[in-house]
């Protein structure tokens, strides 16, 4: 995180010595685009933290913990599809989950549809991108997720 | 954007509200946008520096020689590389996504970007290892990867010349 800073500010700084007024124009272009996009953004956070709060991380815990591989599968999928959490709720949840007894299967369809699949998300990537894309590339994202579990699934000997 | 300026003002008002009256749930949601809200602080004003910077600096034909169309394995591997190396959820690789398809990054690799900016963050990743173990985190990575790119390839062929890109 530390180096973003760095590399952000070195860049800056050396934009500043080659052009003043292109640096100027980057900040400008920087800001606007923010300016545009930042109400989604927060209304978007909104919206996660209202449903954090509905679909709190024992209730996750509860549900995967006792559900079979399908149900798992399943329920997983929909759970991270849903919800959206920074990596460091989600892989700490993670390691709970594999410490209950959840399958490798089931926590694999869980973090990689929380990470491509985003219902929350999605009218920011709307904005971007237009409803069809968004909407194409959720789902696709989702087919992605299932299959990569299962192979998971097939590898811990879990399924088949 | 009208929901936008309706829902925003409403929703801190009655978190407030529910600071003032007591009101547990309400003081949870509002700690909880807090939480994600300082999460998403700390990257976006260097991320937006970023691609202001990239936006002015670099030419449009240096990023259509790389991730352009008919650019091919390279086009998928530098997609990739950044992906690796983006900071941040997708509320940094869908502006950077956006930024890269005006410069002339075929959608192919917009896609190949967006899906393996989930899945291949380097930061992520080794956090992933390391509470589910590398083997998860490898076969995890060798699965999903050449998925990510067979459905973007799939993806962005049908979408080519036809997606509407929304002026921000």
């Amino acid at each position: 995180m530390k180096l973003l800073y760095v590399v952000t500010a070195g860049l800056l700084i050396l934009s500043a010595l080659a052009d003043r007024g292109k640096t100027y124009q980057a900040l400008k272009v920087a800001w606007k685009r923010f300016a545009k996009i930042f109400p989604s953004f927060l209304t978007m956070l909104i919206f996660v933290s209202i449903l954090t709060y509905l679909v709190p991380n024992e209730l996750i815990v509860r549900y995967l913990g006792g559900a079979g591989n399908w149900v798992g599968l399943a329920l997983a999928s929909l759970f991270g599809s849903i919800t959206l959490m920074p990596g460091f709720i989600a892989f700490p949840l993670s390691g709970l989950l594999l410490k209950q007894g959840v399958s490798y299967m089931t926590i694999s369809a869980f973090t990689t549809t929380l990470m491509m699949v985003g219902v929350l998300t999605f009218p920011v990537e709307q904005k971007y991108f237009g409803t069809r894309a968004a909407f194409l590339r959720n789902l696709a994202s989702l087919l992605v997720a299932v299959v990569v579990a299962l192979c998971i699934g097939i590898v811990y000997g879990e399924v088949f | 954007m009208k929901l936008n300026k309706v829902l925003i003002p409403a929703f801190l008002l009655a978190v407030s509200a529910s600071y003032l009256v007591g009101f547990e749930p309400g003081q949870e949601v509002g700690r909880n946008l807090f939480t994600f809200f300082l999460d998403m602080a700390k990257v976006l004003p260097c991320a937006f520096i970023l691609i202001g910077l990239f936006e002015t600096w670099v030419k449009s034909e240096t990023v259509e020689k790389i991730m352009g169309d008919a650019t091919g394995f390279k086009g998928y591997l530098s997609a990739i590389l950044l992906a690796a190396t983006t900071v941040g959820g997708v509320y940094v690789a869908f502006p950077v996504a956006y930024s890269l398809r005006q410069k002339g990054a075929s959608l192919v690799n917009i896609f190949i970007y967006l899906g393996a900016s989930a899945i291949v963050r380097i930061p992520m990743t080794t956090f992933e290892a390391s509470f589910l173990g590398l083997k998860f985190t490898l076969i995890r990575l060798v699965v999903s990867l050449p998925l990510v790119i067979v459905s973007s390839i799939l993806l962005g062929s049908y979408f080519e010349k036809r997606v509407r890109f929304l002026p921000l």
